[in-house]
Formats: structure tokens, sequence, C-alpha cells
């Protein structure tokens, strides 16, 4: 039985309650005396609040609350550097910005006390370009930058200027480098903030308690870090915060950390603890939540004649915009892999994250690594051009193998993953080695790229999660945990695990839904691709301790040595005596003998798990052990161009990554299909746009559009390569980000072979294309 | 202003009050409790919200509750009774188009309207028949399978 379970395409425990919409979401939540949050945005991007007069509001009838930023100024907020108000405090710094919250008993009644709030604003100077920002005549958005808590050893934000944090690799000599090549290659690229466009808009519910006590529902990735920074912030003690996560409608990095939950905190303790529920409207969720950050990159690439790259020095400007308190982890986090999956021995990397006046940047699903990857693929295809050579060939050479030593000094082994092997499966899925066919008609071109990646999950070095497992009276079992899934199919796959673990079927394993901080083990974030490894190998470890007790209760009535029992489809029995048994159902609750003694009690299985080894990387070199584990992965796509209109398809596409181990295959490709989807998104369509003053210009979806049933390409094959990973569970490691990662620079690079034009900014559009076309 | 009217969901008959600008989304949700019906936009651009009404996938945000005076509507909650789902919900499941669920009741509901329409959809047709419902998690290949095989079994049932 047990080989079956794990790699088996096991239905989603959840797809029942989601395909009949019996699944709750916070969305659907009404509690009783509910009150109803709204908030007035700024309608500026920069500027000082000279007044706001909210009386008018206040009387109107229905109102509970109304807060502005004085009432809440004495609270930060903020993950890794605390620079967050929960409403602008004496300034606004970006268009959209929260100013004023009122909690009503009505929507109407919230959105007609906002028309009533009058506020005057001194309009400033906006910073906008990333590039000026950093320079020393340039307005600075936060002025207290020196007095913000942060992570002190591991960001290092520079006070006084608009750095918010400053990260650097110093690998070998770079001048030396240079002075070796025979050729240098400067790029610069761009790509603009995106969206994570979750389906569920952000929402959260609060009911303040008597005894400075608070339970929250909310549709958040990170249960426990939604505690830990509300507390934090409001200086509340942790036993004293409940959050309870439900069904959540997508993450991909824009749920993790914190939002709206201290805010509906302190509207609720204004309405004398009636539970407030805020729902982002579609337009908030584009213009008053966090997004990903836009990357200005400058590549300066020296490489020998026989396309071995010798140097590279590299500059990332983040632009942050309004707030860093998670940018600069992605500053840091993407900047380790800042050259792609390459060894190179001499490089120089200054990663930057910079404020602007502009929408706040978060976690996005690839922290960084889609971004910096866009870069570094595309400076691959300039280099194969300067040097007439073949791409495959100028990556093959270059790529990390077993041996090699990644940019923060790592050394990688043949169990770390082959990114060879992905790259050798995609150029064989489009046939790399034969002749591109021949475009349909002739005022079409076909052109074909390749981009390679790989990621390791950003996240702190000492990272943990538990899992507890309780015995139901007929002898199935709970799992409780708090990483969520909010549509990945991890627990699905713990699920998997424990069947195999436990041997018993997966249907007597349940996985309790809904996450609870004050019933469930402690996760830091459900976020980095870390979920299945960390949360799979607590979940084992916690099968093995619920075992070792099945077998020191059974040795009694079984008259054995727990060395001789044997767990087998739900029985527990002496190993030459396979007949005669003991029931899962007739242990789990504690054994009784045939004269009434009872003996051993319930049984629960304690399990957890920490990454173990990693370190903090240095200050100046950025040399250090941060990753847990890396997946690596390649992209091939073959397109076709109109080269009239500029307009595309792709028209073959294959993707492989090297995840270990795939548990559940099913849910892998869904993965895989969806993450190369929203790739796509961010290659072709996706990306804010700003007018001269910083308002944003795409807060709906007729703005900004998301990939659709027509758009996406039609031909993709997902692959799936499996190099153990020594130490994840049955020798999986994460792939929920990766797929995303380098499709963009794929598709340019195949309409660079197509086209001969070099297209460094990003999306790809027709217009951009024609361009480039007219420019040639 | 305040109208009472008449409708049928999911074979049940409901008769009330409504003010004149509540959507029909609104008032499935709020009013009648049938939660299942997602709202993603507000705006008729995500199709979340996507409900039967007189045999046509409409989305509900986008239609006043008075508009739906006299009409017959089918939400998710119609689909199936307890384990007893329907030939689209088993072939989503089934087809692992299901990730963090929020796109999945409006595209049952698509789906299934499709279906009655043109029993064997081209894999254009039902390209064009989701068009309007947006998914971010799936990348939309496991949902066409769905469709797809809903449509075969269906097909082998006449
Ligand atoms: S909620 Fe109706 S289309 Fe989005
Ligand atoms: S499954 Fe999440 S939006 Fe479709």
């Amino acid at each position: 039985m047990a080989e079956d379970i794990i790699g088996k395409s096991v239905e989603r425990i959840d797809a029942l309650a989601k395909v009949t919409g019996d699944a709750q979401y916070v969305h659907d939540l009404e509690l009783q005396g509910m009150l109803h949050a709204k908030i007035l945005k700024s309608p500026h991007a920069f500027a000082d609040i000279v007044s706001i007069d909210t009386s008018k509001a206040e009387k109107l009838p229905g109102v509970w609350a109304v807060l502005t930023g004085e009432d809440v100024k004495q609270y930060k907020i903020g993950l890794y550097l605390v620079d967050k108000t929960i409403l602008a405090v004496d300034k606004v710094r970006y268009h959209g910005e929260p100013v004023v919250a009122v909690a009503a008993e009505t929507e109407e009644i919230a959105q007609h006390a906002l028309e009533l709030i009058e506020i005057e604003y001194n309009e400033l100077e906006p910073v906008l370009d990333v590039k000026k920002a950093t320079e020393k005549d340039s307005p600075i958005v936060h002025e207290d930058l020196g007095e913000y808590e942060h992570m002190e050893g591991v960001f290092f934000p520079e006070p006084g200027t608009n750095i918010a944090n400053h990260f650097k690799i110093r690998k070998g000599d770079i001048d030396d480098g240079f002075a070796e090549a025979d050729h240098i290659i400067e790029n610069e690229f761009y790509l603009p903030q995106v969206n994570h466009v979750a389906m569920e808009t952000h929402t959260s519910i609060a009911r303040w308690k008597k005894g400075r006590k608070v339970k929250i529902w909310s549709s958040a990735q990170s249960p426990f870090a939604v505690r830990d920074l509300l507390g934090k912030g409001l200086g509340l003690p942790h036993e004293s915060i409940e959050v309870v996560v439900p069904y959540v409608g997508g993450g991909f990095g824009g749920k993790a950390g914190i939002h709206f939950e201290p805010l509906v905190t302190l509207l609720s303790r204004a309405a004398g603890g009636r539970p407030v529920k805020f729902v982002a409207s579609r337009e908030e969720e584009f213009n008053s939540v966090p997004v990903r950050q836009a990357l200005l990159s400058r590549f300066k690439t020296g490489v020998n004649e026989d396309g071995n790259i010798v140097a590279q020095e590299i500059e990332f400007l983040w632009d942050s915009g309004a707030n860093a308190d998670y940018g600069v982890n992605v500053t840091k986090a993407a900047g380790a892999a800042g050259c792609g999956p390459y060894e190179i021995d001499n490089v120089k990397l200054d990663s930057l994250t910079v404020y602007t006046n502009k929408l706040y940047g978060t976690a996005y699903r690839g922290f960084g690594h889609l971004e910096v990857l866009w870069a570094t693929e595309r400076q691959m295809e300039h280099v194969a051009k300067k040097l007439g050579m073949d791409p495959y060939e100028l990556r093959k050479k270059n790529i990390l193998r077993p041996g090699s030593r990644t940019i923060t000094g790592e050394k990688l082994y043949e169990h770390s993953g082959s990114v060879g092997k992905c790259l050798d499966e995609v150029a064989k899925a489009l046939n790399w080695d034969q002749k591109k066919e021949e475009p349909s008609a002739p005022h079409k071109a076909r052109g074909r790229g390749l981009a390679l990646l790989h990621k390791a999950p950003a996240m702190p070095t000492d990272v943990g999660a538990g899992a507890l497992l309780k015995f139901n009276e007929n002898g199935s079992v709970n799992l409780t945990l708090s990483l969520v899934d909010y549509g990945q199919g991890t627990y699905t796959a713990l699920a998997q695990i424990v069947a195999d673990q436990l041997s018993m079927p997966v249907d007597r394993v349940n996985v309790v839904w809904e996450n609870n901080t004050e019933t469930e083990p402690y996760d830091w974030q459900t976020v980095a691709s870390k979920g299945l490894f960390i949360s799979g190998n607590a979940v084992i470890d916690a099968c093995k301790d619920l075992k070792k007790q099945m077998k020191e209760v059974a040795a009694g009535p079984l008259r054995a040595s727990v060395d001789h029992i044997v767990l087998e489809d739900e029985k527990i029995y002496v190993n030459h005596h396979p007949d005669h048994y003991i029931e899962y159902k007739d242990i789990g609750m504690g054994y009784t003998y045939p004269n009434g003694n009872g003996i051993g009690g319930p049984l629960m299985g304690r399990g957890r798990y920490i990454a173990q080894g990693l370190t903090n990387m240095d200050k100046e070199t950025g040399q250090g052990l941060p990753a847990l584990d890396w997946t690596f992965g390649a992209h091939a796509v073959e397109v076709e161009i109109d080269k009239e209109t500029g307009e595309y398809e792709v028209v073959k596409m294959a993707s492989a990554f090297d995840l270990g181990r795939a548990i559940n295959k099913q849910n892998v490709i869904g993965q895989i299909q969806g993450g190369m989807v929203q790739g796509f998104g961010s290659a072709v369509m996706e990306g804010y746009q700003f007018d001269g003053e910083g308002h944003i210009r795409t807060n709906t979806f007729t703005d900004y559009k998301i990939p659709t049933t027509m758009d996406i390409p039609k031909d993709f094959t997902p692959i799936i390569v499996e190099t153990p990973q020594v130490d994840g569970p049955y020798g999986a490691r994460g792939v929920a980000e990766h797929p995303m990662i380098s499709v963009p620079p794929a598709i340019a690079n195949a309409i660079q072979d197509a086209l001969g034009i070099t297209i460094d900014e990003l999306p790809l559009t027709p217009e951009n294309i024609i361009e480039h076309l007219e420019n040639k | 202003m305040k109208r009472t009217i008449s409708l049928t969901v999911n074979n049940r008959p409901y008769t009330f009050e409504v003010d004149d600008r509540k959507t029909l989304l609104e008032v499935l949700r709020k009013r009648l409790s049938l939660t299942g019906t997602k709202e993603g936009c507000g705006e008729g651009e995500c199709g979340a919200c996507t409900v039967i009404m007189d045999g046509q996938a409409v989305t509900s945000c986008l239609i006043l509750a008075v508009e739906a005076d006299g009409t017959d509507i089918e939400t998710i909650e119609g689909q199936s009774i307890d384990e007893d789902i329907s030939d689209v919900q088993q072939a989503f499941i089934d087809e692992g188009a299901v990730q963090c669920g929020f796109c999945t009741p409006g595209m049952v509901m698509s789906t299934e309207a499709l279906l009655r329409r043109n029993p064997n959809p081209s894999d254009e047709d039902i390209r064009v028949a989701l068009a309007g419902n947006l998914c971010r998690c799936t990348g939309y290949y496991t949902i066409i399978d769905a469709v797809k095989n809903a449509a075969n079994k269906r097909g082998g049932k006449k």
C-alpha cells in the first residue's frame, strides 16, 4: 500500500468543498453585530496632511468609529524593517494610501461617512524615478529611517537617503576578472510593478474583547506572523491574540506578513468591541495593497571568446515604493541569486532597496527572482549574440554543477539538483538541435528562446514549524499545523505523507482545514516554497512520535518487544504473527484489556523541524549559507510573430523543474501550469502605469489585464525532473514559486531570435515590439 | 426605493422586498446566504459571480435584483445535493481543476451553461465561453480539460 501513496495523484482533499461552493472564505463570514469598514485614501503620491475634519462623519447615524493617523500614530508595523503606520501620519507617501477609516452599521453608511470627511493636503514633489531617488539632492521619502527598528546585522538601511537596505556580494576579484575578459558587455533592464491579483481580495474581521484581547479572522497566508506583528505593533501579548484563517482565495505572497488586521482591530476597539469587517474592493486591491516591486538592473559582464564568463558587476535598484518593511528582504534574497544559475568566479553585486512615492513592495511568488532573472537571462542572450554563440551552448558552459560554488560561496553537490538536466529536457522538447519550423505566412517570423532559473527559499536562517497528530475514536487521525493551504495543494501532499508513514488510507487522514493560532503548533509563515519541505519533515517527525507511542502501548497486550512490532494497514502486530493484531482504533485512545484495565491514554504525535545549518550573510561580501535548498528549472519557448503588427503567439512551450520528488503529480503539474501562466502575464501584458504625478492609472481589470483562457500558450509541456533532496521529505523540494520565474526572458529571447531585436523592458507588448522594429 | 420581487433560486420560490440599487449578487450572498457565489471585482470583469439566469450564464454583480424579478436563477448551491454532485463538478475534481477555489463556482456555472447550449464544444468554444472567468491559480489548462471531460461524459449519456 505504502509505495502507492507517495507520487500518486490523490484527489485534493479540499476539492469537494470548493466545487460545491461549500468552502467558506473570510469574504463569506458574517458575525452577530458586525460593522463594516471603509477607508478614505490619499489622492496624492506625496503630500503633507494639513488638516482632517471628521466631525460630520462622526455625527452620522450608524457610524461607530472613525480613525485617523493621529489616533494610531504610536503604532508601527513591519516584518523586517518597521516603517509602516496603520493610517497615514502627517504625510501621505503614495496614491491610494489609507488616511481615514470608518466603521459603520452598513457599507452604505460607511461610504456616506467618507464623503463627509474633509482633508486638506499640501502637495509635495513626489519621488517617482528610482534612479533619481538615489541621488544626493532627491527629496527624502522617510526622514525617520534612522529610527526604524529592523533586523540588525541582516539589513542595512542608510539614514538620510532613500536607501532602505544595501545588500552586497563580493566574490573573487572583480578587477582581475574584467582584466582577463576578451569582451565586456553592458546593459540595462527594467520591469514595472505588478499586482498579485488573487481572486479573493484582502479581507479581515476583528472582534476586540474585554481584557485587551482580540480575535481575528483573516485572508492571511501566515496566521502566526499576523499574531506576532500585531502583538508587537499594538503592544499586545501574544496569548491575547487569536488569529483564525479559513479558506483563502489565493495569496501568491500578497497575503504574507500583515495587512488590514491592525486596522480592523483598532476599529473594533473604538467601536466598543463590535466586530468590524474590511473587504478590499478590487480597486483597493490595485491601489492600496502592496505589490511586486519594479526593478532597474545594470549588468556588466566579462566573457572570454570561448564563452566562459569570468566577471560580472551588477547593480539592482529596487523600486520599493513608500514602504520597505518586506521589500528589504526581496532585495537581499534575490540579490543572493543575482547572477542566475551560473558559476562566475568574480562578482561584484549591489542590491539596493529604494524608497519612492509609489505603491509599496512586498513578497510576490518568486520573491525577486522573476525580476533579477529577467535581467540575467536577457544578459546571457546579449552575451551569446556578441560571441555569435548558440545560447544553449553558452548556458551549458557556465551553469552551476556539482562542485560549483554559488555567488554566496555555497558548494553544490550531486544531490542539490540539476539545472543542466532541466535545460536538456526543455531543449529536447522543442527540438533545439533541429531547424525551426517555417512561419505560417510570409509576414510572420518564428523564433525560439531559452531561459534558466534557480531559487532557494527566502527566509530567516532559523525557520521552523510544528505538526500535531491526534487519533480519533475510529482510528482515523487529525493533523493540525499552521502552514496555510491557500490553493497550493500542500495539505493533500501532507495527508499522503501521513497515510504512508502510518500505513493507512489517505481518506482516514483529516487535515484540519481552518487555521487557528490558539490550537495549532507554530509555523513562521506560508511563503518561500518551504511549506512541503519544512512542514513535511515536521509531519514525518510527528508520525514517528505517534508510531513510537503506538508500539509502546501495544507491546503490553501483544507481549512483545517494541522492536518487533509492525504497523501495517491500520493494524499492529508482532512481525511473525500478522494474524494476531490490534486495530488502530483500539489503541488510539488507549488500550483496554478484556478485564477492563486501561493503558496508554489518547495518543498524540508531536513533530517539529527547523532549517539546519543556515547562516546569515556577511555584511560586506554577502558570503554565507542562506539556502535551505535550490530548485532549478528551465523554459523553452517558440513564438510566431506578425512583423507588421507585432502580435505574436507562443506556439510551443516546455518547462522543466528539478523538484526532487513529486508527492502528488497532478498537483505539481497544476502548480507548474498556474505558475507559468502567471509568469506569462508578467511577460506579455502586466504592469502598473503611473502618470507624471504618481497617480496609479491601472486600478481596474479594464486597465490591468491578466491572462484569460484566450491568451495562454496552447501547447505547453510541463516536465518533472527528480534528483532527490537528501534532507527533503521523500526527497522533495519546493516548486510553488519557480514556474513563473524566467518566463519573461524565455519569451523575449524567442522574440530576439525571430526578429533580431533586443527588448530589455517588460511587458513584451506588440507596441513595444513594433517600436523596437522601427528603431532597429 | 424598495420594491417587491419574486424569483426562483435553485427551484425554490422567493418573494421579498429589496432596495432597487442592490445587485443580484448582493441579494444572493447577503439576503439568501448563498455565499458559494463569489465577488471578485463587482465590475463584471472576473466572472466569480457567475450564475445561470433563465438558462444563460450571467455575472450577477452587474444585474440589479429588481431585474431578476420573475426569473429562474441557478447558483452553485443548486448543482449538488449532499455528496451527489454534478458531472461538471466531478470533472473539475478529476482533472485537478481546483486550486484556491475562489473562481471555481463561477467556472462551474459558466461550464454548465456552455454544455447545455453546446454539448460538444471545441477547444475554441471552451476558451471563448470561459474567457470572462478569471483564474489566477490554475493557468486554465486543467479547467479546459475538465470541461472536455464533462462534455465527453455527458455526450456518452445521450
Ligand atoms: S464579481 Fe461579478 S464579474 Fe467580478
Ligand atoms: S483556483 Fe484560485 S482563482 Fe481559480
